[in-house]
């Protein structure tokens, strides 16, 4: 008996689907956001919802992030579970007293007496001229704040079981998303399933090197731990999923074993998630350390809009591979480097067009 | 006040024996400060309690009640619990949030009182979404937002009733004036001429200013737009001038500091609404002096009761820390 090939979806239509299973399940789910039933629907993870659902369960709304935040918040209170997106995570900072002040703490301050079960969608934006404004990627803020829980899939099937899980959290949820994940493809079985949050897994198993990636960094360091093999390097990536709470285990495990760390991460070095990750290593693991870790980030410059100039801070495979390299004593000329390609390095495929 | 109120007299005898509770509760709590086992930032509502007893007197059980930092008066006056109130101010496991919040995060599901933060205008846009979330799930509840007027000063405000007017939700806006934000008069926040209400009527919601000091025009103004909100109506936006007597946080007074005019304290100390009232029942023949004095023993045993509690409460066990960080 053959089993039958498994379904295939883009990474947008995992979350659409994860929504629409949602609001199929459960009355009290709804989604809003600025521009979630306009005609282009979120990056295509909301068109048709509001047909079917309704304007009452799928909301456009005014420009006030925070207020609406908050109205997001007091809805959850009394009984709703809000979906609510941001086009970037950049507008998201309007709402940060919302997020922070608010949502995170009514749980714990009130000693358990309500909940807030929302889901705020952020998107990070990456080349294109997104610029100092639409390119940020502030998952240590939120990953910072107890009482937030902070995710970011790296695949289809992740997105679809992180957002189901996410909007069945009782608990404010994160979900980030990487603008360059959505047009990706991968397996996504078509029934309600849960990826739990809390869980790294491990895409790739090595000896050699450990590299825990973030969201769309996964994809670098899976092309990267291609090309390493092919130079001898026996690489284990780790797809940390979900950043808080950190599944520390999973990361301690593999560094004990490979010795070796590397953190790719989507933002800034200072003050930045890559440095939980190695702090948590080296506080926990350090004798099992044959090389200091290394972190690979955003350039510390708000990324500039020219392709020009935004091309050195956009962390790629030619930087994992090198930092595997380093880590391994192993000189760089010796190392087999991605091949020049056509494709110009501010979008993720050839097929991306722009504008946003 | 327009029409002249027809309330009841039991109606004006219960108005004013919620602001003697909260008066008596308020300048207890003043007095024990100095003994340093009440350890956070309080914010009394002495001068202030007839916005929050005509106000609450006016809601079904069913509605909901927010507030902010200076929030004693609207718990007590929404039915809150006193002993969970003390032994809250005290960090006792027996408080409103098992002393995870102090004073300024009241909170009391039974009666309704969703919750109280510091943060100015914060439960503002939390008041429009528990109005819009009782829509949603097609109960008839109305929502009220207390807040300050420099709560009028956040971007969130603006945010708020925007909405608030945009869906006509069943909400209540409840400005309580007091001109000054902790050491800064209205003079120098908002634009002279232009009324703190006149603000809520530029996002279309109708709104209106009257006596903060008087518990029976702040019932009879809260009473008709809590019925418009449930009738489908929208909101309303109620300004309340009234007027905060002891300093902004702690319990002392503090106008030798000299930010204020003691004329003008003055002025408003001699138009305490507690006085008022009384002389009102008086008058109208509502209660008799025997009445009053029955009142204040009775709030005076309440608040003893709950100190005690809370004084005797035992404080939360360590392992608290960890509890409800996640449902």
């Amino acid at each position: 008996m053959t089993s039958p090939s498994p379904r295939t979806l883009k990474f947008n239509e995992a979350i659409h689907e994860a929504i629409d299973l949602c609001m199929a399940k459960d009355p009290t789910v709804y989604v809003l956001g600025l521009g979630v039933p306009d005609p282009k629907g979120i990056f295509g993870t909301t068109i048709g919802l509001e047909k079917k659902y309704g304007a009452a369960r799928v909301m456009d709304m005014p420009t006030s992030e925070n207020g609406m935040t908050g109205v997001a918040i007091g809805s959850a209170l009394v009984g709703m579970r809000p979906v609510m997106t941001h086009q970037r995570v950049d507008f998201a900072l309007l709402a940060m007293e919302q997020i922070v002040n608010q949502a995170a703490k009514w749980h714990y301050m009130f000693s358990g007496r309500l909940t807030v079960p929302l889901v705020i969608r952020l998107i990070v934006g990456r080349g294109w001229g997104q610029g100092p404004q639409h390119s940020q990627s502030l998952q240590a803020w939120f990953a910072h704040i107890p009482g937030l829980k902070v995710v970011m899939p790296a695949t289809p099937h992740d997105a679809k079981g992180l957002l189901v899980s996410a909007i069945e959290d009782d608990s404010p949820v994160v979900f980030i998303e990487h603008r360059w994940l959505h047009g990706t493809f991968g397996p996504c079985p078509d029934d309600i399933y849960r990826v739990p949050i809390g869980q790294a897994r491990i895409i790739r198993s090595g000896k050699d090197v450990t590299v825990a990636a973030v969201s769309h960094m996964v994809l670098e360091a899976f092309r990267a731990a291609e090309l390493l093999a092919e130079s001898g390097i026996d690489v284990e990536i780790i797809d940390l999923r979900t950043l808080r709470p950190l599944d520390t285990a999973t990361i301690l495990s593999s560094v004990r074993k490979t010795g070796r760390l590397i953190v790719a991460d989507t933002g800034w070095k200072t003050g930045g998630f890559a440095g939980e990750v190695v702090a948590v290593a080296t506080e926990e693991a350090f004798a099992s350390l044959k090389a200091a870790p290394r972190r690979l980030t955003l350039l510390d410059v708000p990324t500039p809009s020219t392709p020009a100039l935004a091309k050195f801070c956009y962390p790629r495979v030619v930087d994992i591979v090198h930092a595997a390299g380093d880590v391994m004593g192993v000189s760089r000329d010796r190392l087999k480097v991605p091949p020049e390609t056509s494709t110009p390095l501010d979008v993720p495929d050839a097929s991306f067009t722009g504008p946003f | 006040m327009g029409e002249p109120s027809k309330l009841t007299a039991a109606l004006l005898r219960k108005l004013h024996f919620q602001m003697v509770r909260i008066r008596i509760i308020e300048e207890r709590i003043a007095a024990l400060y100095a003994e340093q086992e009440m350890r956070c930032p309080v914010h009394l509502c002495v001068g202030q309690e007839a916005v929050a007893a005509g106000v609450c007197e006016a809601l079904r059980p069913e509605d909901y009640v927010l507030s902010g930092h200076r929030a004693h008066g609207h718990y007590l006056a929404r039915g809150g619990s006193t002993r969970a109130m003390l032994a809250e101010l005290y960090g006792k496991a027996t408080g409103c949030c098992e002393g995870k919040g102090g004073s300024m995060h009241l909170v009391d599901i039974a009666v309704g009182f969703l919750g109280a933060v510091p943060i100015v205008g914060s439960t503002l846009p939390i008041s429009v979404g528990a109005a819009l979330g009782s829509v949603m799930r097609g109960e008839k509840r109305v929502t009220i937002a207390f807040f300050g007027e420099g709560a009028t000063e956040e971007g969130v405000f603006h945010e708020s009733l925007n909405y608030a007017a945009l869906k006509r939700l069943p909400v209540v806006f409840i400005c309580e004036n007091n001109f000054f934000s902790v050491y800064s008069p209205l003079a120098v926040r908002q634009p002279e001429g232009r009324e703190v209400h006149r603000l809520a009527a530029g996002h279309g919601i109708e709104a209106i200013k009257d006596d903060g000091n008087d518990p029976v025009a702040v019932y009879d103004r809260t009473r008709a737009a809590v019925d418009k909100a449930r009738a489908g109506g929208g909101p309303t936006f109620l300004e309340f001038t009234t007027y905060r007597w002891r300093e902004h946080c702690g319990p002392a007074y503090d106008d030798h500091l000299g930010y204020r005019s003691l004329e003008e304290v003055d002025a408003w100390k001699r138009r305490d609404p507690l006085p008022l009232m009384a002389q009102r029942l008086l008058a109208a023949g509502a209660c008799t002096q025997a009445d009053l004095d029955e009142m204040a023993r009775k709030a005076e045993a309440e608040c003893e009761d709950a100190v005690a509690f809370a004084k005797t409460s035992p404080f939360p066990a360590e392992n608290n820390l960890w509890e409800h960080l996640h449902p």
